[in-house]
């Protein structure tokens, strides 16, 4: 039963106020909002912290929701991705991790790569190049969601892809929201 | 012409189109799953209306919260607007926003449609 514990004190070290694993869907994302909302709500932080941690979280969750790779393993399939948030006393963590087939991998890489090369003016700039010239996407994306994030977060985006087995890697990002304007 | 009426929900914003009243109004929250599909009968409404505009229309957004694959389709939304005579966007956001007035700025320069700009 140790591991009760334990998980209850890396989640208390880590300043985690949200851990959710599972299966994400449209619905695990409403529901996961809502509870960070009341948290962020009852902690009485300001509105405008509370506006882009949302902001930051939808984005992360309906990646996860729109591109987390279905792992095949022998007979197992999963879904299986990880979202958390956690609350230090100078800003907010906003972290998630989902498997993705190792194709991607380089491709997503240079995206992200890109995004964390630009400044506040040349994110505008690709954010509206995006706009203009995209098409929704048959998962529902706009290709907008890291460039929203690196500009409503105001900071780099932090990433890395540990290797699981022959075919994935896991995804993992974290963005960080500054508590003070 | 018919009014195009939906109820807000915590991922779809309230629409309420209607010509006869003159209201025009997209508010709340935008961040539903399948936004092409969501925005769909909206895209539609306002081709329809287009024939037979108002001489003048006001439209508003008065958004508290819209994601990023949102934020294509009120594009979209902008664009079918752009090609009818005597339109105007009130853009509202909250007074502490800044980041909503923002986007609201970035979508009038992306679009030839005179934009108010309003605190709520």
């Amino acid at each position: 039963m140790n591991f009760i514990y334990d998980l209850h004190r890396t989640m208390m070290s880590e300043n985690l106020i949200l851990v959710y694993q599972g299966d994400f869907t449209q619905e695990t994302t409403k529901s996961i909002l809502s509870m960070a909302e009341r948290n962020l709500d009852s902690s009485g932080e300001e509105s405008s912290i509370k506006r882009k941690v949302f902001n930051v979280m939808v984005e992360a969750l309906q990646n996860i929701v729109k591109h987390s790779d279905e792992l095949v393993d022998g007979a197992i399939t999963s879904h299986a991705a990880i979202f958390l948030i956690g609350r230090q006393a100078t800003q907010y963590t906003i972290m998630s991790g989902n498997p993705i087939r190792k194709e991607n991998v380089a491709g997503l890489k240079e995206k992200l790569e890109q995004i964390n090369n630009l400044d506040k003016e040349g994110l505008k700039e690709l954010y509206k190049s995006i706009i203009k010239n995209t098409t929704i996407s048959e998962k529902g994306g706009a290709g907008l969601g890291f460039v929203d994030m690196a500009r409503k977060s105001g900071t780099k985006l932090e990433y890395d892809f540990p290797e699981m087995g022959n075919d994935y890697c896991f995804f993992c990002l974290k963005v960080y929201v500054p508590r003070e304007n | 012409m018919e009014i195009l009426n939906l109820e807000g929900t915590e991922d779809t914003p309230k629409i309420m189109l209607d010509k006869n009243n003159g209201i025009f109004e997209i508010s709340g929250r935008s961040l539903p799953e399948d936004s092409a599909e969501f925005y769909r009968p909206v895209l539609e409404w306002i081709a329809a209306y287009g024939k037979e505009a108002n001489p003048e229309t006001e439209f508003v957004f008065k958004l508290e919260y819209f994601n990023t694959a949102s934020s294509k389709l009120i594009l979209d939304v902008l664009s079918a607007l752009e090609d009818i005579d005597g339109m105007k966007i009130m853009w509202y956001f909250h007074e502490d926003d800044e980041d909503m007035e923002e986007a609201g700025q970035e979508f009038s320069e992306l679009v030839e449609i005179p934009f108010e700009f309003k605190t709520y």
